[in-house]
């Protein structure tokens, strides 16, 4: 008996290895012309490990106070031995998660992959990315420069726009009425222990989902293949969907090199909070859409205020798409005609306002 | 039915009764009031009549007067009004009273007469202390001490008086921007008159200050950048003692601010000679009006020195113009390379904001040089040059190492990218052949 | 490995060949991600951050009224020592035109070469072009050494 056979049986005597591995070489992937979608979502998971990773590296370093973090980000940039790889592989891994994560959304909204009996697996991704988002927003104060600085005030005055319970939101995400060494430390909390505890949570309950169900056909090749039963294939998920991701993941890595390597993250200047904003500040490319749009909003609509009614509107838009699956009527019909719409007016939106968002002043 | 009506008749005419007398009572209420009104309308004007500007509002210049102009000006602030200068009785609407001699009108004021006649209060101390007690009482004295002053003493008519500079019936104190002699506008308010060919055609002196001054950093300061402090014809020349300074002061001018240069200029051997030859500090090589911003080529014996003017080719000072062009040339260079390979090395990724921030002391160095010249000492430049030298070649070293790390890095890179190219063929292959041989890859039902 | 091979096709030496470069390829890129993530967890020589605390002479090192300009960060800055025993510092950079300004101690002000600017020594300018004061910052003692940092840091 070989060293792995013998640590098969030790397994399999406590966890019941072989039921384990049945059910792995079970799954299988489907295959058809929209296959190539699947990727997304394990990537977006490949890039949350990496971000764990260099996060914890960063962390060994990093110094979570007004008086010191800029000075820590830029040691870690100058001092430490491959600091600056860590640093910007973090950073930019951030952004590609996000695009991945949107990605990721839009094509099981395309694909139709939210509908029954899947609604939960949709809500869990909907607030994973709500998760990313977050992610992004708290992580983006950290480096303690001008540009954080002014970007998470402006990002904080936004939800302080909320009637009634603005006022709290906004004080509770500063900790305290402005933007001190106070939010540093709060967001700090947020990011490496609040939300990646939260996220640890979902995303095992996302990928407990996915499992359960199994991958969704879409709708057009479903019918397609109740015709034609025989034009059906799938594709073992272990081990030659999994090698195919593992390239894909292989090129991320090199994707993320490549930039750390020749566009570095900047350091920025060190937020001074007695100076006045400089011109130009905007948040990251992820929250553009909505800046823009509420840059775009006159003062005041009838007698509400303008850019209140913008915020609304997108939490409204925000709830409405993330209940989705509840609307859905799960046969092709108008309302489904009309989701797919919205769907493409919604992705218009994103992509034209967040294009525009750099053109304009 | 009948009394009905009859009632409600009675009703409406006692009421139409007592309605009319009620509007009567209230419009005499009414015309009372508004009598009353009318009568006190003239009195509460009194006390700010001023009959004077009544009428010269409405006339044309020369004897006009723009109403709005007087009375935000400094005097009629102070609740002054034309009698102050002019006399005459502002209560009355009567032309003849109004401007008799019995009201002490003294209507046109000749330009002789207008400095003692503003000193009458101006140079008053107890007078003026009740109005500001730190403003200056001795302008009248200074004036007589000045070119202006002392030709109008001789009876020359055409020179400046106070209302040439401070205007005549809109004067404002000095730091009201609109004035006159606000810092920014003084050389204007001299221009009027010394850039004025046909106005001073029987003066022998230039006219061309004013537009070389405006060529001059001192006028670029003032004006676009709005450093105040920055000098303008008062600061060099005076204001109510306005004289040029002559030959002998003009260095002590100039050192007011630039007292460096001029502790230098006297440590060195130039102060002696240029005494002895009649010339004029400082003037002599940066010009008096049109001062230009100094540049490295006014030092030397290349073009655009000024050394040459006086130096020739074998004299010593000669020699000393061009070492010390020279030193300032290689710190100037030496900085520019570190400049623009921190520069590169920025634009490549590089963290180099420290270093940079280092050069800025070597740029202090070659600032520090460039005054030491003045003393026209190699020995004392060469030492301000050295240490300039000391710190750009510290940078240059981080600058190189910067570039040396950006290639080690792009070399890392490229190690890792064959790795991965590497796996990822390996793994095309190895899947092909893992599925080439596998049976039930792909034509399994779902289950 | 839990795949069935039913058909041998590749020769023993191609196969071989194939699983060589494949774990090949692999060690090398892994090395070439742990390599750096194993550098990087050993701490530098320069344990501190750029100080906060700058270290700006040692006592008995100035004479009292006389100053010293000192590195503080990437700039320069003053320190002072004034006749009745008191230190002060400050930014050394003139808010006039950026000179270096130095402490004149027959003036007991601190004066900027190049255009005369005078600032008293908290800092206050109180002649001349500087248009505002000069960062004035926190001196304290700690044996016989004199440490300047940034006010408001604990």
């Amino acid at each position: 008996m070989g060293i792995a056979d013998g640590l098969r049986q030790w397994l399999d005597e406590r966890f019941g290895w072989h039921e384990i591995r049945a059910f792995i070489e079970h799954k299988t992937v489907p295959l058809h012309r929209y296959s190539y979608w699947y990727f997304l979502g394990g990537m977006t998971l490949f890039l949350f490990v990496i971000q764990v990773l260099t996060g914890i590296l960063l962390l060994l370093y990093y110094r979570p106070s007004a008086n010191e973090a800029y000075e820590s980000v830029q040691y870690i940039m100058t001092q430490v031995r491959f600091g600056w790889l860590i640093r910007s592989i973090h950073s930019w891994s951030a952004n590609l998660m996000v695009f991945t994560a949107a990605a990721h959304m839009f094509s099981v909204f395309f694909l139709k992959s939210y509908r029954k009996p899947r609604e939960l697996t949709w809500l869990s991704g909907m607030l994973l990315l709500f998760l990313v988002l977050g992610f992004g927003f708290s992580g983006y104060l950290l480096p303690w420069n001008t540009l954080s600085v002014f970007a998470t005030k402006v990002g904080t005055d936004i939800p302080g726009q909320i009637p009634v319970i603005g006022k709290w939101i906004l004080v509770f995400l500063r900790g305290g009425e402005d933007v001190t060494g106070a939010t540093l430390t709060r967001f700090f909390g947020f990011h490496v222990a609040v939300l990646p505890g939260i996220a640890t949570l979902m995303i095992g309950l996302h990928l407990l989902l996915v499992q359960r169900f199994g991958m969704s056909v879409p709708p057009g090749v479903e019918e397609e293949w109740k015709t034609k039963p025989l034009e059906q294939r799938e594709m073992r998920f272990f081990p030659n969907f999994l090698l195919r991701e593992l390239m894909a993941w292989y090129v991320a890595l090199a994707v993320l090199g490549g930039l750390a390597a020749l566009k570095p993250w900047e350091l920025g200047t060190k937020a001074d909070l007695f100076a006045s904003a400089p011109p130009g500040i905007r948040p990251e490319w992820y929250f553009m859409f909505m800046f823009q749009t509420l840059r775009m909003l006159p003062a005041k609509v009838g007698f509400i205020d303008g850019e209140l009614l913008g915020v609304l509107c997108f939490g409204a838009a925000f709830l409405v798409w993330t209940l989705l699956p509840f609307f859905d009527p799960g046969r092709p019909g108008r309302l489904q005609r009309l989701i797919t719409g919205i769907g493409f007016f919604a992705l218009a939106y994103v992509a034209v306002m967040t294009m525009y968002a750099y053109v304009a002043k | 039915m009948c009394n009905r009506f009859k009632v409600l008749d009675g009703i409406i005419t006692c009421s139409e009764r007592a309605l009319h007398s009620a509007a009567r009572v209230a419009l005499h209420a009414f015309v009372f009031v508004f009598s009353i009104l009318l009568l006190t309308v003239p009195t509460l004007d009194a006390q700010t009549k001023n009959s004077c500007l009544d009428c010269h509002s409405k006339l044309d210049a020369p004897l006009g007067i723009e109403e709005e102009q007087f009375s935000s000006s400094i005097h009629a602030q102070k609740g002054m009004n034309c009698t102050i200068c002019h006399g005459g009785d502002p209560s009355s609407d009567d032309m003849e009273r109004a401007m008799s001699k019995a009201s002490g009108f003294k209507g046109h004021i000749e330009r002789a007469q207008i400095p003692s006649l503003c000193a009458k209060c101006h140079s008053d101390a107890a007078y003026m202390r009740g109005f500001d007690p730190l403003l200056r009482t001795d302008q009248f004295s200074e004036y007589q001490t000045s070119m202006h002053g002392k030709l109008l003493a001789k009876g020359d008519t055409h020179v400046a008086v106070c209302t040439d500079c401070h205007t005549m019936h809109n004067i404002r104190p000095p730091n009201d921007p609109e004035s006159s002699v606000y810092p920014v506008n003084v050389a204007h308010t001299c221009a009027h008159c010394h850039a004025d060919e046909n106005y001073m055609k029987q003066y022998k002196i230039p006219i061309n200050q004013f537009a070389l001054y405006s060529t001059s950093v001192h006028h670029d300061a003032l004006t676009v950048r709005g450093d105040l402090s920055a000098p303008t014809c008062s600061t060099c020349h005076g204001s109510h003692g306005a004289s040029p300074p002559g030959v002998a002061s003009v260095q002590n001018v100039c050192s007011t601010c630039h007292v460096f240069q001029g502790q230098l200029f006297n440590s060195g051997p130039h102060k002696d000679i240029f005494s002895a030859m009649g010339l004029p500090g400082c003037i002599t090589c940066h010009s008096n009006h049109g001062i230009q911003h100094p540049t490295d080529a006014m030092i030397g014996t290349g073009k655009g020195a000024v050394c040459t003017n006086c130096h020739t080719e074998g004299d010593a000072g000669y020699t000393a113009a061009g070492t010390m062009h020279d030193e300032l040339e290689k710190l100037n260079d030496a900085i520019h390379s570190s400049d623009e390979i921190l520069s590169r090395a920025e634009k490549a990724g590089m963290e180099v904001g420290e270093a940079k921030l280092a050069l800025a002391a070597a740029q202090d160095n070659l600032t520090k040089a460039r005054v030491t010249i003045h003393s026209v000492r190699p020995e004392a430049v060469d030492q301000e040059i050295k240490a300039g030298l000391k710190v750009t070649d510290s940078t240059w070293q981080e600058g190189l190492s910067a570039m040396a790390e950006l290639k080690y890095r792009r070399e890392g890179l490229l190690v890792s990218i064959v790795a991965i190219v590497f796996v990822l063929i390996a793994l095309g292959l190895f899947i092909r052949r893992m599925e080439s041989g596998q049976t039930g890859v792909s034509k399994e039902s779902r289950q | 490995m839990n795949y069935q091979s039913t058909n041998v096709e590749a020769s023993p030496k191609r196969r071989r060949f194939l699983e060589v470069f494949l774990g090949t390829g692999v060690m090398a890129s892994l090395v070439s991600f742990l390599y750096p993530v194993l550098r990087y967890i050993i701490p530098p020589k320069t344990v501190e951050l750029t100080a906060d605390n700058v270290l700006a002479a040692h006592v008995g090192d100035l004479k009292p009224n006389t100053g010293k300009i000192f590195r503080f960060g990437s700039r320069p800055a003053l320190l002072v020592l004034t006749s009745d025993g008191k230190y002060h510092a400050m930014s050394a950079i003139c808010t006039h035109l950026g000179c270096t300004v130095e402490y004149r101690s027959d003036l007991r002000d601190v004066w900027c070469a190049c255009h005369g600017g005078l600032y008293a020594v908290d800092g206050r300018n109180i002649s001349g072009p500087p248009p505002r004061p000069l960062e004035s910052y926190d001196v304290f003692l700690k044996a016989d050494e004199i440490y300047v940092r940034r006010p408001g840091n604990a």
